[in-house]
């Protein structure tokens, strides 16, 4: 191959925006089967006709209960669900961007059991006396959780490897505390619904979760591409990156705050939902490679995509019943999991 | 480019590892840097380009104290090609070099026909264009070093430093790197083990436990003497009948030759 035709990042500007276009199309296909497809089965016509009548005020004459599921129920879950799986994709990027680990996610470094604490906190224990919401709750946890875990890789040595054993034992520990908090102190009807939140549910989700999850993946998407370039250069460790003239303190802080707040809000929403943030990166970047100026969109949409299809799927696969998306999500990641794990063992 | 260090020093857990460091590098110069394993090279060379925190004394380039550049103004200044950096990324080596132009691009900008064109030349220069697509898992030690290198190249800096950059290469590389120092037209840094390249630099200076104790030109410097105080060898010069070059033969203080 001729070094011109070998560039890795010029490429003409047609593509990349066809290429733009050709995803957002499949995200909103994505977000249409989320919507026609459940218990109660819509036509696309009829779909149509509630987004109009909603959207631009239309006018169409429509049954008021399929409006009902349509605009109220499957519209917003649905792009709770392409926010959350785009969310949680983001994090992991970034995750596994700064940790320099391809296991790195926010489920595994204790972020994701964190959060949970906290929600847990605030819904049974009545932390913060009804001041505190369950996202605030939740972020704090995630915050906690993160510190803590820092903290201990830190005072393990600061390896990439540290950071991963550190968050695997803060996972622990929060995990172990809400269930903690849930035996002390909920009863059996509260502790079953507990339980299948924490799994990951998206059975409650109303507009106001869809304007607290959409802008947060907004703000990380813009946040991620802002310091794409940054992600790159820690290829090498953060010393190689500060040679390369990132400001690695800022960086780290910014996109792990970042990642904090992300997580801490889709938990707040859903659950914790594992194996999106983890398996959904390396699918990204089997597709389009490495660098994150073009990572972090595809993996973005990916986990959209996924998330909406695992949502479907927690619908669909028993009838009349749902069951937890992050059991979903694990049964599809697991495997996912799996091929990673040996396909970086031929790697080194 | 000129570099200045000030009383450089830089502890770790109260023990002195590098201490009150004097140097005047001067533009365009090839200073050398040579000095027992662990007598503080390295760390001098991160904290010459700034990387270490909590650094004691100061640095100066062309005057103004590094402390108070941005980070990316000091890596559009200087390049550091590092003892051992690996990555576990799936980055093919053209990519790796690309990560050289990052001081140079805002966050969105792509990359211009002039950042290519700066690529090719870097991968070229280290005689590793063949290899551009190879990913980084798959390339040797050596390649390794020299994409390292290129990717120091692109950065384009005005003062390079370069920690022990014949390491890993075969000796016809050794010799091209050299080659290729020597033309670059920019002040450089490098810390050596081979005394003999040492030779090769305009001046030298010589590290022992975290102190700069002697600086000069090689022939003053690496005196038998000092060779054998610090690193325990004994040496003598021989002279190439053909150019008149001079070469230090080394032996074992013990084996009185
Ligand atoms: N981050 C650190 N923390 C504690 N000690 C350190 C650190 N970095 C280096 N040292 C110690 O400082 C001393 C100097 O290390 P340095 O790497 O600068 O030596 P060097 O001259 O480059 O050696 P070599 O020839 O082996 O590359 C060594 O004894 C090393 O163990
Ligand atoms: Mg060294």
């Amino acid at each position: 191959m001729s070094l011109g035709s070998a560039p890795t990042l010029v490429r003409p500007i047609r593509p990349v925006l066809s290429r733009g276009m050709l995803g957002i199309l499949v995200l909103m296909l994505a977000v249409l089967a989320g919507i026609v497809i459940g218990e109660t089965p819509l036509s696309l016509g009829q779909v149509g006709r509630v987004l109009a009548n909603s959207l631009w005020g239309a006018g169409y004459a429509v049954d008021p209960v399929d409006a009902g599921i349509i605009w109220s129920y499957r519209l917003p879950r649905t792009l709770v669900a392409a926010a959350c799986g785009a969310g949680l994709a983001l994090a992991g990027v970034v995750l596994q961007a700064l940790v320099r680990n391809a296991l790195a996610d926010p489920y595994l470094l204790g972020v994701s059991a964190g959060a949970s604490t906290g929600a847990v906190a605030v819904t049974i224990l009545g932390l913060g006396g009804g001041a505190i919401g369950i996202s605030s709750g939740a972020f704090m946890g995630a915050v906690l959780a993160f510190a803590l875990v820092a903290l201990l890789a830190r005072a393990a040595g600061g390896s990439p490897a540290h950071m991963v054993l550190a968050g695997i034992a803060g996972s622990q520990l929060f995990n172990a505390l809400t269930s903690f908090f849930i035996a002390k102190s909920a009863n059996a009807e509260q502790a079953r619904g507990i339980i299948f939140w924490l799994l990951g549910n998206l059975s409650g989700v109303r507009w106001p979760d869809v304007w607290l999850a959409v802008p947060a993946t907004a703000l990380g998407l813009v946040i991620c591409f802002r310091y794409a370039r940054a992600l790159d250069a820690f290829a090498f460790g953060t010393d190689a990156a500060r040679a390369l003239g990132v400001p690695v303190r800022w960086v780290q802080f910014v996109l792990i705050g970042m990642v904090t707040l992300m997580t801490a809000v889709m938990v707040s929403i859903v659950g914790a939902i594992g194996f999106v943030g983890l398996v959904i990166p390396h699918a990204a970047r089997f597709i389009v490679g490495v660098r994150h100026l073009r990572l972090i969109p595809t993996a973005a949409l990916t986990g959209a995509v996924f998330m909406i299809l695992a949502d479907i799927a927690s619908r669909m696969i028993i009838p009349g019943q749902v069951v937890p998306i992050g059991v979903v999500t694990a049964l599809v990641g697991a495997p996912g999991f799996a091929l990673i794990l040996i396909r970086n063992r031929r790697e080194s | 480019m000129r570099i200045e260090t000030f009383s450089l020093g830089w502890s770790s857990r109260g023990r002195r590892i590098v201490e009150d460091v004097e140097l005047r590098i001067r533009p365009g110069e090839t200073f050398g840097l040579i000095g027992p394993n662990g007598s503080g090279k390295s760390t001098l060379l991160r904290l010459m380009a700034g990387l270490l925190p909590r650094a004691q004394g100061r640095v100066e380039l062309d005057g103004r104290p590094l402390a108070t550049l941005p980070r990316g103004e000091i890596a559009r200044r200087i390049a550091l090609v590092a003892q051992a950096a690996d990555t576990a990324e799936r980055l093919n080596a053209r990519e790796a070099v690309e990560l050289g132009r990052t001081p140079w691009l805002s966050p969105f900008a792509p990359f211009s026909a002039m950042d290519e064109a700066i690529v090719s030349d870097a991968l070229e220069a280290v005689d590793m264009t063949h290899m551009a697509e190879r990913s980084w898992s798959t390339l040797s030690g050596g390649e390794r070093q020299r994409i390292h290198i290129a990717r120091a190249l692109a950065q384009r800096p005005r003062l390079l430093m370069l920690d022990e950059p014949t390491n890993h290469l075969d000796i016809q590389h050794q010799l091209a790197l050299l080659r290729l120092i020597a033309g670059l037209d920019v002040t450089v840094v490098i810390a050596l083990h081979d005394l003999n390249q040492a030779m090769r630099c305009d001046r030298i200076g010589i590290m022992d436990g975290g102190r700069l104790i002697s600086c000069g030109p090689p022939a003053e410097v690496l005196t038998p003497e000092r060779l054998s105080a610090i690193f325990r060898v004994g040496a003598r010069a021989l002279t190439d009948p053909v150019d008149g070059t001079q070469q230090l033969r080394f032996h074992c203080l013990e084996d009185h030759l």
